[in-house]
């Protein structure tokens, strides 16, 4: 990724951030966590994660930013812009963002930068020898491509299948949970 | 190119404003914003990490399983916050944090 890209979609997702909690309006945040999203996933496929990177998008600006902004919509909150702004909450927060980014320029400057590893074609080739069982994924290799989806599907199923299976009844819970908890509020009314 | 540390950097403000989002702001619902921006930062110095350490050639796809969970687990939580917040609304028509001190001693 070139060096422009990469300050151009991190001041997208930086000023989105800060647009976040700079917005008065519930839906103007949500609009910026969906500009912030947007960057951070053009800095994931920037790191050659195409696969984190689409889902980023799908799932977090495509669906969870769509369930927040539904919510919003359906809770109908006016009244924060009517409130007047207290300081001390600004100022603390403030204070911690400095203080947070002090002491990570001094953990970054004395830490050994490191430049990123070579992913051209001739690297992609020789890698393509450790997947002899998996033809597609030696054959993306060895043409110079980054068959990302093909690995992590691999890795996902063999190495991580048990966290997988817990991953989905997680997702099951999590469901049957707010099945439960809308059911309840709506008996108690 | 960037750098490793020019990622991490990135991440490292994205959290802090994330971080200071959870503080300062009063509405619930954006301060639940503010906790995805600051997961979502986590998740970018993971692939920084994954791709700028190697394994035979090829990106460390052990910490972009890592960035899968957490982004699932993240749908789960934030469905489930969100269900909180719809039923704290139902109960107390509000969610401002200010407004919420029932537990206040």
């Amino acid at each position: 990724m070139p060096s422009y890209l990469f300050w151009l979609f991190s001041a997208l997702m930086l000023g989105g951030a800060i647009a976040v909690i700079a917005f008065r309006n519930p839906v103007a945040s949500a609009m910026s966590v969906v500009a912030s999203f947007l960057g951070l996933a053009a800095l994931f496929v920037g790191l050659s994660a195409f696969f984190v990177g689409i889902i980023q998008i799908l799932v977090y600006t495509g669906a969870i930013m769509v369930l927040f902004v539904f919510i919003i919509m359906l809770l109908d909150l006016q009244d924060e812009e009517h409130r007047a702004r207290s300081y001390l909450p600004i100022a603390a927060g403030l204070s911690l963002v400095i203080a947070f980014t002090i002491q990570l320029l001094g953990v970054l400057s004395s830490r050994p930068d490191q430049e990123a590893p070579a992913l051209d074609a001739p690297a992609l080739a020789s890698a393509a020898r450790n997947f002899p069982h998996s033809p597609s994924i030696s054959a993306a290799l060895t043409d110079g491509r980054l068959p990302d989806v093909h690995l992590i599907g691999q890795m996902l199923f063999t190495g991580y299948n048990l966290p997988l299976q817990i991953l989905g009844s997680l997702l099951l819970v999590a469901t049957v949970g707010v099945v439960v908890l809308s059911k309840k509020s709506a008996e108690t009314e | 190119m960037p750098s490793l540390n020019d990622y991490l950097l990135v991440s490292g403000l994205l959290f802090a404003i994330g971080l200071a989002g959870v503080v300062l702001r009063r509405n619930i619902i954006v301060v639940f914003m503010c906790l995805e921006l600051m997961l979502s930062a986590a998740n970018l110095s993971l692939v920084a990490f994954s791709r700028f350490n190697p394994i035979n050639g090829l990106p460390d796809y052990h910490g972009q399983m890592l960035v899968f969970f957490v982004i699932t687990v993240a749908a789960a939580e934030v469905a489930v916050g969100l269900a909180i917040i719809v039923a704290l609304y139902r109960a107390r028509q509000t969610v401002h944090t200010d407004d919420l001190t029932s537990l206040k001693g």
